[in-house]
């Protein structure tokens, strides 16, 4: 069973998942990060594959992705660093990141060494439903690994729908129509949660984008399965001299 | 004047899943479905209302001056012992040919009930272009420009602010053109409803390529008309244009895509020299890719991390290329030629000492590989004079004291 459903199958609230971009704050700093996110209590890691121009990140987690990439980062780099992660890293990680670069690797050995290292899903937010249903399913479950697909406030009823549908793990709901790390009230979205949870999808819903603290946390978990965390983490360890330390400060706030 | 509605049974346009072979498509993030969703299915409607083709052609004629006149060089003839004609797009209100696409794209956002109208720009010919049919209409107008651009670019972003738009600095990435795209498209992400996003060329998603292609399609039908006229048959033997995203290139093709006896030829940036590591030459340097949600030929590092191109003409130095131009590459219909930053230059003066025609830059990319063609007297050549060189003055000013 993928871990990302083992995960749902046992905990239905309050699941927090943390983005990091890999190979930041330094170069090796990928497990570091994803030790401590562990040992500190995140339910999910959500693994950034950095890119020159992530079209969907905002400011912060653009400028995350030109460190990294500055200090060295690339999906072959990354792979070794991932390579013997599952001795000490049990929750379930995803890889997101955009399309371009995936490509160049290769879709499948891309998906290959996901699944040799232990990755359990993808969020590859260009990679549009169409695309992934006529050339690129098959691979991706011959692989055993999830797709996981967004939807906005703007999403039409049928389109959540399908989207639900050839979604695996969960669906990622952006809070609103936006970039990452916008500052957008969480108040005004309650009618489109409200509306997403009458809908009775058949994968848990994570909510994304704008979750930054503990109110905001708890505002999203209300309607949902749990919620996606990742400007307001890069900014707290953008410059952090004790990355333990500042991760667990971090998660004790928001949990 | 009409805009092209029908191209079924073409190999080289758009098919109805919105690839050219297989280059295009739209690699979307779900936030910018609804509005990309939303031009896929409204705007071949629009394009062939004959309410939208009247309004269209009438400002084309009154208030950009099209037809542009088709001009037989005759210096420049002599000199390349074949037939020259000049597309003259640099005439145009605005001084290139990328107000033909604003035209049509600033009325197809009116149909679609938008408020708010949103850009890129390199040069800041695009900008200027956009800022001129929003002041037109009475739209607000965002154009979005990278900041190593505004400030080799102040008398254009001085254009655009008189023309009520308000520039916003790229400070992204490289700073530049793909910067100030990537910030354009993040912009329509957070305005999902009221914004109309009017890009420059025939980039980004599926609806772009083709629609902007069709706006600037104008050029070619008006070439076959006027050597109709000129020399009793509509096909010439060549037809040169310069080519960043391709915009230009893509209108006077556009009527010529089927006729395979008319040999197509774009040409590209070449920077310092196509190995240089400082050129804009996609075709030569590129690999299939995503770029700008197009799948597309793009220059990019061997872990597909998009790399920064290097133009001396700000117009060209694009990273990608419009899909449909990866088509005509991929299957050899076009024949991809490149020129230097020193020949653009060199043919810049050479038509201006010749014909008494100040060219842009980009133009005179096209101009610089007349001499490669071997030439026959009976050719019949078009060349795409896609704008003037009223912007380039600094960097002729700059060449003539060397």
């Amino acid at each position: 069973m993928n871990r990302i459903d083992q995960l749902f199958a046992s905990k239905q609230t309050g699941i927090l998942n943390i983005y990091c971009t890999a190979g930041f704050p330094a170069l090796e700093d990928t497990l570091p990060v994803m030790t401590a996110l562990q040992a500190h209590g995140a339910d999910m890691i959500e693994l950034g594959m950095p890119f020159s121009d992530p079209l969907a990140d905002g400011p912060v987690i653009q400028d995350s992705s030109t460190r990294a990439l500055q200090n060295g980062m690339s999906l072959k780099k990354l792979f070794t660093q991932l390579k013997d992660f599952r001795k000490n890293i049990h929750v379930p990680v995803i890889l997101m990141g955009y399309l371009n670069p995936v490509m160049q690797f290769g879709i499948e050995q891309f998906l290959q060494q996901c699944a040799a290292t232990g990755v359990d899903g993808l969020i590859l937010p260009d990679l549009p439903m169409q695309e992934y249903e006529q050339e690129y399913r098959p691979l991706f479950e011959k692989y055993g690994l999830h797709l996981i697909f967004l939807v906005t406030p703007e999403t039409s009823e049928a389109r959540i729908r399908q989207i639900d549908a050839l979604s695996k793990g969960f669906v990622y709901a952006v809070s609103s129509s936006s970039t990452t790390g916008k500052d957008k009230d969480m108040k005004g979205q309650q009618a489109y949660f409200e509306r997403l949870k009458s809908l009775q999808l058949k994968n848990p819903v994570l909510i994304g984008f704008g979750i930054k603290d503990k109110p905001t946390f708890d505002a999203a978990c209300a309607y949902s399965n749990g919620a996606i965390i990742g400007t307001a983490f890069i900014k707290a360890v953008e410059n952090a001299k004790d990355l333990d330390g500042t991760i667990k400060q971090f998660i004790q706030s928001v949990k | 004047m009409e805009i092209a509605v029908n191209t079924k049974g073409s190999k080289y346009h758009v098919n109805e899943k919105g690839y050219y072979g297989s280059f295009g498509g739209a690699y979307i993030p779900e936030m910018l479905y609804p509005n990309v969703e939303e031009l896929r299915q409204n705007y071949m409607q629009i394009l062939g209302d004959p309410g939208f083709q009247q309004e269209f052609a009438q400002l084309l004629k009154d208030y950009v001056g099209r037809p542009s006149p088709l001009y037989l060089a005759k210096r420049l003839s002599e000199k390349y012992k074949a037939n020259i004609y000049l597309k003259r797009e640099d005439l145009n209100h605005t001084g290139a040919h990328k107000v033909n696409n604003t035209i049509g794209q600033i009325l197809l956002a009116q149909r679609l009930g938008k408020k708010r109208i949103i850009a890129e720009t390199g040069a800041g010919q695009h900008g200027v272009a956009t800022a001129t049919v929003c002041a037109l209409m009475g739209l607000e107008c965002i154009v979005y420009m990278g900041s190593v651009d505004i400030e080799r670019q102040a008398p254009n972003v001085a254009r655009m602010q008189m023309l009520g738009a308000t520039v916003i600095p790229a400070t992204s990435g490289s700073r530049t053109l793909k910067d100030a795209t990537n910030e354009a498209i993040r912009d329509w992400i957070n305005n999902p409803v009221d914004t109309h996003y009017i890009i420059g060329s025939v980039v980004g998603p599926h609806p772009y390529p083709d629609m902007v292609a069709r706006f600037q399609s104008v050029i070619s039908e008006e070439i076959k008309q006027q050597l109709q006229e000129k020399t009793g048959s509509p096909y010439p033997d060549y037809v040169l244009a310069c080519v960043g995203g391709g915009s230009n290139a893509a209108g006077a093709f556009f009527h010529f895509l089927d006729d395979e006896q008319v040999q197509l030829v774009p040409v590209e940036a070449a920077g310092k020299g196509v190995n240089s590591g400082f050129s804009a030459a996609t075709s030569q340097l590129g690999k299939p890719g995503v770029i700008h949600a197009s799948k597309t030929l793009l220059m990019q590092t061997e872990d597909g991390q998009i790399v920064e191109p290097h133009s001396i003409s700000a117009g060209l130095d694009y990273p990608g290329v419009g899909p449909l131009h990866a088509h005509l590459y991929e299957t050899g219909r076009a024949r991809f030629l490149n020129a230097t930053d020193d020949e653009a230059l060199e043919a810049a003066f050479e038509l201006t000492r010749l014909e008494g025609i100040i060219p842009a830059l980009e133009s005179s990319h096209a101009l610089a590989r007349l001499k490669d063609l071997n030439l026959k007297p009976s050719d019949v050549v078009v060349v795409c004079l896609s704008g003037r060189g009223d912007k380039d003055m600094g960097t002729y000013i700059k060449h003539m004291q060397k």
